[in-house]
């Protein structure tokens, strides 16, 4: 077992542990936009495992990806916080 | 030093990819401890730009190959510019729905400017019409 094998069990595990704390809070998460930051999270953990694992096996199958993610979790984000944004705007006469 | 070349880099991509998957269980940490939505982006940024960037170095190392960099270059410049835009428009709703400990903040700046305009945006001439919002569907000017 290499170096890199090592190292890559050991990142594996802490990316597990922060996409578990993530997934926790998208489910309890008081608000939506709370939401939209876990999933932010759980989504740069899910590219950083795919990069943990490429760097382990030496192979280049899912930098495409990596790089389509941040744009992905970019326009996610922006769309619920203007959602947010809008739903504050409209008249609550039901509240 | 050639010889043990490949040894060396398979080390330290290995430093570098426990680093940065540490910056990501520090970011669950936070998420899950963290008592409101501000304090809570402040941990959530933490993975999206220096845990990648040390995640993309490690990859760097372990492929040793420069045709591959301006695709780890291009990934890190990608979640550079799209970081901050959309954690400052997360944190603006956020601001305006309230979702904040008031208590927690040391300063707020923001405060005089939304509490000077009204919601479409224009300074609030008296305090009767901030009081009394007139909703105007078909006006979009000044929603950002």
């Amino acid at each position: 077992m290499s170096v890199l094998e090592i190292a890559g069990y050991i990142s594996l595990a802490l990316l597990a542990a922060g996409g578990v704390a993530a997934i926790y809070r998208i489910v309890v998460g008081p608000s939506i936009l709370d939401r939209a930051i876990a999933t932010d999270v759980l989504l740069i953990i899910i590219s950083s495992a795919l990069c943990v694992e490429m760097a382990v096996n030496h192979h280049t199958d899912n930098i495409v990806f990596v790089v389509v993610a941040s744009v992905i979790g970019f326009v996610g984000s922006v769309t619920l916080s203007r959602f947010v944004a809008e739903r504050r705007k409209e008249p609550v006469e039901h509240a | 030093m050639l010889e043990s070349w490949p040894a060396i880099a398979d080390g330290i991509a290995g430093v570098l990819l426990v680093l940065g998957a540490s910056l990501s269980t520090v970011a669950g940490i936070g998420l899950f401890r963290f008592p409101d939505q501000l304090s809570r982006m402040h941990a959530g940024t933490k993975p999206q730009v220096l845990g990648l960037l040390l995640v993309l170095l490690a990859l760097a190392f372990a492929w040793r190959a420069w045709v591959w960099v301006p695709v780890l270059v291009l990934a890190w410049v990608l979640q550079m510019l799209t970081a901050p835009v959309s954690a400052h428009l997360v944190g603006r709703a956020g601001y305006r729905t309230k979702h904040l400990k008031r208590e927690m903040l040391y300063t707020d700046e923001l405060a005089d400017v939304v509490a000077s305009h009204d919601d479409q945006g224009r300074p609030a001439a008296t305090a009767d019409q901030r009081t009394v919002p007139q909703p105007d569907p078909t006006d979009h000017r000044g929603r950002d």
